[in-house]
C-alpha cells in the first residue's frame, strides 16, 4: 500500500490539477454546446469526477483519508442523482419523442 | 361550592348544543333543550336562594377560580361571589328566564330559525348569570358586554328586514358609550385603588381609603354604563328601537333581566356611592327626569309594545331616583316586582300581536276580551300592577321609592309622582284600547282569532300571580309587615345611608293615599276618555301642537341624528373619500403597479430556453469564481 503510494506520489502534484481542469473544462463545453440532453448528462458527470480526482489526488499527496471518504460520498449520491435525472429524462423522452433541450421550451412565463 | 359552575355552565352547553346541532334537531327537542338548561339553573338557583333565606348559608361564597390578568403587581381573577343581592338576580333571570323559554316554544314555533333563537336565549342567560354572578368588576364586564351582544343578536334577530337590524346596531352602539364609562370606571379604580374585587373595594372604602374624588369619578363613569344599560336620558334611545326584536326578547332581555343591569350594578357598588353625594344627586335627578319624560312620550304612542317600551324606560328612572336616594332596596325590590308584571305585560302583548298575526298597532285592535279571556285578565292584573294599585306588588315597591324620594327631596318626590300618574293613565289607555270596546282590525284577523296555546298562557298565569303576590316580599311597617327585604339584604346594603325611614307612619300612610289616589285617577281618567268617550287615538300625521311633539318623542332621535349621527357620517366619508381612497388605497395600489410593470420586463428573461440557462449558469459561477479570486 504504502509502495503504491510513493509511486503515484512521484508523479508530480500539478499533473493531477491540469488533468482534472481539461476534464472540468471538456464537461463545461460539453454542457454548453451539445443539445442532446444524454450527452449534457455525461458531461456534467465528467465535470463530477473532474472534481472526484482532485480530491483524491490532493487527499493522497497530503496524507488525509478525509478526502477519499468524502469521494465515495459524492460517488453514492451522483448514483442517486442520475437515477432521477435518467427517469425525468425517460419521461421527457415520452412525452416529446426527443430528448434535444431545444425542444424544452414551454416552461415559461 | 362546585354547583355554582354548573349554574353557570348549563346554559353555555345549552348554547352550545342549539348552536352547533341546532339544525340536526327537531324544534320540540332544541325548544325544550333549551328551557331545561335554564330550568336546571333554576334549580341551583334557589337552592342557593333558600340557603340564603333559611340562614345556613349567612356568608357570601367568594371564590377565586384562575387568574386572568397579571401586570405589575395587580392581579385579578376570574372569580364568583354569590350573595343575597346575586342570589335574588339569579331567581329573576333563571326563574323569569325559564319561563320565556318555554313561552318561546310556543311563540316561535312557526320561525324556520327556532334553534338559532333559543340558543341565543341560552347564550344570554349565560353572560347575564356571568355578570350578576362575577366577583371583580372585571368578569362583571365580561358578561355585561356579552348581554350586549346576545341583544345585538336577538335584535336583529329577523335580520331581512332592515330596519329591524338597524335597531340591533343602534342598541350595540350606544351602549358602547356606556362601556367606555365602565372601562373609565375601572381604570381609575385600578390605578388608585388597585384592586377591581368587590370585596376589596367595598373594604377599601369602608376603611375609609378611598379618596371622595376618586369615588366620585369611579361613581360617575359608572353610572354612565349603567345609564347606558338601562336606557336613562340621555342613553335611552335604543331601547323603544330595540323592540324590534321578537316579543319574548323584549320581555327577557328589554324589561325584565338586561336592563335592569345597570341597577344591579350601582346597587353593588353602593360603597363607592355612599363616598360621593353628588353622584348620587346625579343618579337621584336623572332617574326622575328618565321617570317624567319617558312617562309623558308614553301617553301618545300607538304600538303596543312601544307604550311598554317606554314604560319601562320610565319604570327604569323610577329605580335610579330610589338607588339616587339611598333606598337601595327599594331600587332591588322595584326590580323584582318590575320583572314580574314587566314581563307578564310583555308576553301578553306577545299573546295579543300573535293573535293577530304581527299586527302591533293598537288604533287596529279593540275588544279582545272576548276571545282572549286569560291574557285579557293577566295583562289586567299586571297593568293594575305597575300602576299601583293596593294590593298588588307594584304598590308595595313604588310606594317605598316614593317615600324614600319623599324624605330626601319633595321636588323629586312630586316628579316621580307625576310619572306614576302618568304609568297609571298611559297602561290603562292601552289595556281599554286593546281589549274593550270594539274590534277595528279587518275581518279577516276577527275571523282567525282565538286565544294562545298553553305553553303561551301558562307562563302568563304564572308571572300574573307573582306580580299579585310579589309585594309580600316587602310589606312595610306601616302594614304590620316586618319587610323581608330589607333585611335579607342588609348584609349587602348595610353602609350608612341606608337610614332608617325618617318619616312617620302618618306621613307615609299619606303618602300612599295620595299614591294609590293618582293612580285610581289616572285609570278613571283613561276610563271615560277611551271607553266612555269613545276616543281614539289620532291617525298618523293628524297630531298637533305639543301632542306632535310628544308623539314624534320630542325628537330626540332626530336632534341625535343631527348633532351627533349626521356629522360621524359626513366626517367619515370625507375619511372614506380622502384618506381612505387617496391614501391607503393609493399607496398599495402604486406600490403593485410598480411590481407589475418591473415584472413584465423580468419575466422576458425566462424564455425556456434551456441552452440559454446553462449558458447563464455557467457565466455566474465564473463570477462568483472571478469575483472570490479578486477579493484575495
Amino acid at each position: 500500500m504504502s509502495l503504491l503510494m510513493n509511486i503515484f506520489q512521484e508523479i508530480p502534484l500539478h499533473n493531477y490539477l491540469f488533468l482534472s481542469a481539461i476534464l472540468f473544462c471538456i464537461g463545461v463545453f460539453g454542457v454548453l454546446l451539445r443539445r442532446n440532453a444524454i450527452i449534457i448528462f455525461m458531461s456534467i458527470e465528467l465535470m463530477f469526477n473532474a472534481v472526484n480526482l482532485l480530491l483524491v489526488a490532493f487527499s493522497t499527496y497530503y496524507s488525509d483519508s478525509g478526502g477519499q471518504v468524502f469521494v465515495f460520498f459524492i460517488m453514492a449520491v451522483a448514483a442517486a442523482e442520475v437515477s432521477v435525472g435518467l427517469a425525468i429524462l425517460v419521461t421527457i423522452y415520452r412525452n416529446l419523442h426527443s430528448v434535444d433541450i431545444d425542444e424544452l421550451k414551454s416552461l415559461k412565463w | 361550592m362546585q354547583l355554582v359552575y354548573l349554574l353557570i355552565l348549563l346554559p353555555l352547553i345549552g348554547f352550545l348544543v342549539n348552536g352547533l346541532f341546532g339544525s340536526k334537531l327537531s324544534k320540540t327537542v332544541s325548544g325544550w333543550l333549551g328551557s331545561l338548561v335554564v330550568l336546571g339553573s333554576f334549580a341551583i338557583s334557589t337552592k342557593y336562594f333558600l340557603d340564603f333565606y333559611t340562614g345556613s348559608l349567612a356568608a357570601p361564597i367568594d371564590i377565586k377560580a384562575f387568574e386572568i390578568l397579571y401586570f405589575q403587581n395587580i392581579s385579578i381573577h376570574f372569580g364568583i361571589l354569590v350573595d343575597q343581592l346575586s342570589v335574588l338576580w339569579l331567581m329573576i333571570v333563571t326563574g323569569i328566564g325559564f319561563l320565556i323559554h318555554v313561552y318561546s316554544i310556543g311563540y316561535m314555533h312557526d320561525d324556520e330559525n327556532f334553534s338559532r333563537f333559543f340558543a341565543y336565549l341560552n347564550l344570554f342567560i349565560f353572560f347575564m348569570l356571568l355578570l350578576v354572578l362575577g366577583n371583580n368588576l372585571l368578569v362583571t364586564y365580561a358578561g355585561w358586554e356579552g348581554v350586549s351582544l346576545c341583544s345585538y343578536f336577538l335584535v336583529g334577530f329577523w335580520y331581512k328586514n332592515e330596519s329591524y337590524s338597524n335597531a340591533g346596531k343602534k342598541a350595540f352602539i350606544v351602549n358602547r358609550v356606556g362601556d367606555l364609562g365602565f372601562l373609565l370606571a375601572m381604570f381609575v379604580l385600578l390605578y388608585y385603588v388597585g384592586s377591581l374585587n368587590f370585596s376589596d373595594l367595598k373594604a377599601e372604602a369602608l376603611g375609609g381609603n378611598i379618596p371622595s374624588n376618586v369615588a366620585l369619578a369611579a361613581a360617575l363613569f359608572l353610572f354612565v354604563g349603567a345609564a347606558a344599560k338601562s336606557a336613562q336620558i340621555p342613553l335611552y334611545t335604543w331601547l323603544p328601537d330595540a323592540m324590534a326584536g321578537p316579543t319574548p326578547v323584549s320581555a327577557l332581555i328589554h324589561a325584565a333581566t338586561m336592563v335592569t343591569a345597570g341597577i344591579y350594578l350601582v346597587v353593588r357598588t353602593n360603597f363607592l356611592y355612599d363616598l360621593a353625594p353628588e353622584a348620587m344627586q346625579v343618579v337621584a335627578v336623572v332617574g326622575a327626569a328618565t321617570a317624567l319624560f319617558a312617562a309623558t312620550i308614553g301617553i301618545f304612542q300607538n304600538d303596543i309594545k312601544k307604550v311598554l317600551a317606554y314604560s319601562t324606560v320610565s319604570q327604569l328612572g323610577l329605580m335610579f331616583l330610589a338607588v339616587g336616594v339611598g333606598a337601595y332596596t327599594a331600587a332591588v325590590f322595584h326590580v323584582i316586582t318590575h320583572a314580574f308584571f314587566k314581563a307578564c305585560l310583555f308576553l301578553g302583548s306577545g299573546s295579543v300581536i300573535h293573535a293577530l298575526h304581527g299586527e302591533q298597532d293598537i288604533r287596529n285592535m279593540g275588544g279582545l276580551k272576548k276571545w282572549m279571556p286569560i291574557t285579557f285578565v293577566t295583562f289586567l292584573i299586571s297593568s293594575l300592577a305597575i300602576s299601583g294599585i293596593p294590593p298588588f306588588s307594584g304598590f308595595f315597591s313604588k310606594d317605598e321609592i316614593l317615600a324614600a324620594a319623599y324624605e330626601h327631596n319633595i321636588g323629586l318626590w312630586l316628579v316621580a309622582s307625576l310619572a306614576s300618574l302618568f304609568t297609571a293613565f298611559y297602561m290603562f289607555r292601552l289595556v281599554f284600547l286593546t281589549f274593550n270596546t270594539n274590534f277595528r282590525g279587518t275581518e279577516e284577523q276577527q275571523k282567525h282569532l282565538h286565544e294562545s296555546p298553553s305553553l303561551i298562557t301558562i307562563p302568563l298565569i304564572i308571572l300574573a300571580a307573582l306580580a299579585v303576590v310579589g309585594g309580600a316580599m316587602g310589606i312595610p311597617e306601616v302594614f304590620g309587615g316586618t319587610h323581608w327585604m330589607k333585611n335579607f339584604l342588609a348584609p349587602v346594603v348595610a353602609s350608612g345611608s341606608g337610614a332608617a325611614h325618617a318619616i312617620s307612619h302618618s306621613t307615609e300612610l299619606m303618602l300612599i293615599s295620595i299614591a294609590s289616589i293618582a293612580a285610581v285617577v289616572g285609570i278613571a281618567f283613561a276610563y271615560f276618555r277611551f271607553v266612555k268617550g269613545g276616543a281614539l287615538p289620532l291617525k298618523d300625521g293628524e297630531e298637533k301642537g305639543l301632542q306632535k311633539v310628544i308623539y314624534n318623542k320630542f325628537y330626540v332621535d332626530e336632534i341625535y341624528n343631527a348633532i351627533i349621527v349626521k356629522p360621524l357620517m359626513t366626517l367619515s366619508s370625507l375619511a372614506y373619500e380622502i384618506f381612505d381612497v387617496l391614501v391607503v388605497d393609493g399607496v398599495v395600489n402604486t406600490l403593485a403597479s410598480i411590481t407589475y410593470w418591473k415584472g413584465k420586463q423580468i419575466r422576458l428573461l425566462q424564455s425556456g430556453n434551456i441552452g440559454f440557462y446553462l449558458i447563464m449558469m455557467v457565466l455566474g459561477a465564473c463570477a462568483i469564481l472571478g469575483i472570490t479570486i479578486w477579493q484575495l
